[in-house]
């Protein structure tokens, strides 16, 4: 039997869904309508209809911060699973120092976005910066990196000497998104080896001890156990990297020169920021944030189907 | 094997975990060197000092060398301020000396960058965002969590999903039409704008009704026929009963709170209302070749999270952890 009342209920629930109804409903069904129409802060705007969006379509900078975006998502993601997943199945073994491996770990993800960017910022400085010393250790010459907006396959290919005549989204990253990619990735590995952690200490014993008996490796073990075990974990970890993948704003804000060199920084949540703030285009920025909307929610139903299919 | 097998795993763990730590490490060496020694472009971890000093009289003046021959010298003597004193003046060689200070720790960049930009106020008002927030969200969580939890009542379950699905949507998507929303609000550039937002949060609520849920049922029904209030049976049963839930609840909440940016970077310009990480960037901008104080101001900007963390990183991880596993 559970308490039955009429008005009490609403009561309770009231304070959190005013809230909720004022700054989250509302605002999202604002930002539906604003993309309709020609908005700067100053008075009312001015409805205008579909053509935020087809200035949108025509607008070669909104492609080139998607180009970005996919980059940064594609390297990012799988990246960011395949340390974790590999940490995370280290740390299940040992013995000693276990937690303090996981606060060594955990900390950047702890630590806030804004001190660890100006940070990393002078570690990829051309001159004083860690990275081109540490590269320097093992042979390789100093690298632009935030400077350098060249991508980073043409880097490579100009380098073993191959001609290279893509177009320039085949290019790659530029070097400088890549070393936002590799603080990115830096920044949120503990998080998601902590997931992987926890789902790994779920598996039962019994599936590695019967394969044992069977004499089956260490690493058949990892691929016919522990991976297709794991993959609720994974797709958890895929699903929330990959969304918070594509709205990296303050490392753009802070390593780079408003997305420079060349705008290959840019990624599209800070060309939102830029459209919106900088240059007070709020209906346009709001058409560019709900087709990020739209992308964002289509790729986490598609994850969410592929789960479906793959889940044991 | 077995040996070899472990020793493997520690030592890609310990490289690994260098590279997470590292960043870290230099952040606080170089927040320690002097300007000078950083601009020399080597990467140090111990910071030193190397400078010449003129020994004469008895009485030790910190010098820029400008040429040194077998016989004499030109140098410019320094002031306390390490500004030029004397412009030039001619020594006998003999009576300069290289001192090489090892390591030489500038603490006073902490107390530099601190008083350069008003952190102090920064720090205060982070504070006050913070844990009026914290409060808020405890409010609307701990009753609407209890609603959903232990109540019956018409359009419940629409309520919630309501609530879920604006959980799916990221920040950035709301946050111009909600810059729109503040304006009309006239809440722009005001605390409110910083707090009010964040008085709810969807994924606290959804934490405290999966534990209010599990709550048994024979509780409630005791408390009942005791005479027990429903407010009563939330204040003097569920909360008593919820501490170590609500404890990761607030730490999540301050945490977020501590590191959010881009919301309070969009919503406050005047300069007295700034909190700390949007301070920070301020002063990243600011400040761009002084690298040293930059990097103090980092460190200590991070401090007191990571003081949290130290404390209670058991726990906090464990929290963290339990986010990723389904019910």
């Amino acid at each position: 039997m559970k308490t039955k009342w009429k008005i009490s209920p609403y009561l309770y629930l009231l304070p959190a869904l005013v809230i909720v109804i004022a700054f989250r409903l509302i605002p999202i069904v604002m930002s539906f309508i604003l993309s309709f129409y020609e908005w700067s802060i100053q008075g009312t705007g001015k409805f205008i209809g579909l053509a935020n969006y087809a200035a949108m379509i025509k607008d070669p900078v909104f492609w080139q911060s998607m180009g970005n975006t996919f980059w940064l998502v594609i390297i990012q993601v799988p990246a960011s699973i395949v340390f974790s997943l590999l940490f995370a199945v280290l740390l299940n073994k040992i013995k000693y120092f276990k937690s303090l491996f996981r606060i060594v770990y955990f900390m950047p993800f702890v630590t806030s976005l804004v001190a660890v960017s100006i940070v990393w910022k002078l570690i990829f400085a051309e001159q004083t910066g860690l990275m081109n010393t540490f590269l320097g250790y093992v042979g390789i010459s100093p690298q632009g990196w935030l400077s350098e907006s060249r991508g980073i396959f043409l880097m490579i290919f100009q380098d073993l000497g191959i001609k290279f005549d893509l177009p320039r989204f085949f290019h790659g990253p530029s070097q400088a998104l890549f070393g936002i990619i590799i603080m990115t990735v830096w920044k949120g590995l503990g998080y998601n080896t902590i997931i992987y952690l926890a789902g790994l200490q779920n598996i039962s014993k019994v599936y590695y001890e019967a394969a044992e008996i069977d004499g089956a490796g260490k690493s058949r073990q990892f691929w016919n156990i522990t991976l297709p075990l794991i993959s609720p974990t994974t797709f958890y970890v895929l699903i929330m990297t990959t969304i918070v993948s594509f709205q990296t704003f303050a490392q753009i804000y802070l390593m780079t020169d408003k997305g420079g060199p060349l705008n290959t920084t840019k990624l599209i949540v800070y060309y939102i920021y830029e459209k919106g703030f900088d240059l007070l285009e709020m209906g346009y920025a709001s058409a560019i944030a709900l087709t990020l909307f739209i992308l964002i929610l289509a790729l986490t139903i598609f994850q969410r189907r592929m789960e479906k299919h793959v889940n044991y | 094997m077995n040996n070899l097998r472990s020793t493997i795993t520690y030592l890609v763990l310990t490289i690994f975990g260098l590279t997470m730590i590292v960043p870290f490490i230099w952040m606080l060496t170089t927040a320690l060197t002097t300007q000078a020694e950083f601009n020399k472009q080597e990467t140090l971890f111990i910071p030193k000092e190397e400078y010449h000093v003129w020994n004469h009289d008895g009485q030790k003046d910190r010098i820029l060398l400008v040429m040194e021959k077998d016989q004499d010298s030109v140098i410019h003597v320094l002031d306390e301020k390490l500004n030029i004193a004397v412009e030039y003046k001619q020594v006998p060689s003999s009576e300069i000396e290289l001192v090489r200070k090892k390591p030489s720790l500038h603490w006073d960049n902490f107390s530099k960058a601190f008083k350069k930009v008003p952190f102090g106020l920064y720090f205060y008002n982070t504070l006050y965002v913070s844990f009026l927030s914290l409060f808020g969200v405890l409010i609307t969580s701990l009753l609407s969590a209890y609603a959903f939890a232990r109540m019956e009542f018409k359009g419940r379950d629409l309520f919630f999903y309501l609530f879920l699905s604006m959980m799916m949507v990221p920040q950035p998507i709301y946050m111009i039409s909600s810059y729109v929303l503040l304006d009309k609000l006239n809440w722009l550039d005001t605390y409110n704008a910083l707090i009010i937002p964040w008085t709810a949060n969807i994924f606290t609520i959804f934490l405290f009704r999966q534990h209010f849920k599990a709550l048994p049922q024979e509780l409630f029904d005791a408390a009942s026929i005791d005479g027990c209030s429903i407010f009563g049976m939330l204040w003097r049963i569920v909360i008593p009963l919820s501490k170590p839930i609500i404890a990761t609840a607030s730490i999540f909440s301050l945490i977020s709170s501590w590191n959010s940016f881009m919301w309070p970077l969009v919503m406050i310009n005047r300069p007295e209302l700034r909190v700390l990480q949007v301070g920070l960037s301020y002063f990243n901008q600011e400040a761009s070749t002084q690298t040293t104080l930059l990097m103090a101001a980092s460190t200590f900007s991070i401090v007191p999270i990571l003081i949290l963390f130290f404390f209670a990183q058991k726990q906090i991880i464990a929290s963290y952890a339990k986010t990723g596993l389904k019910d």
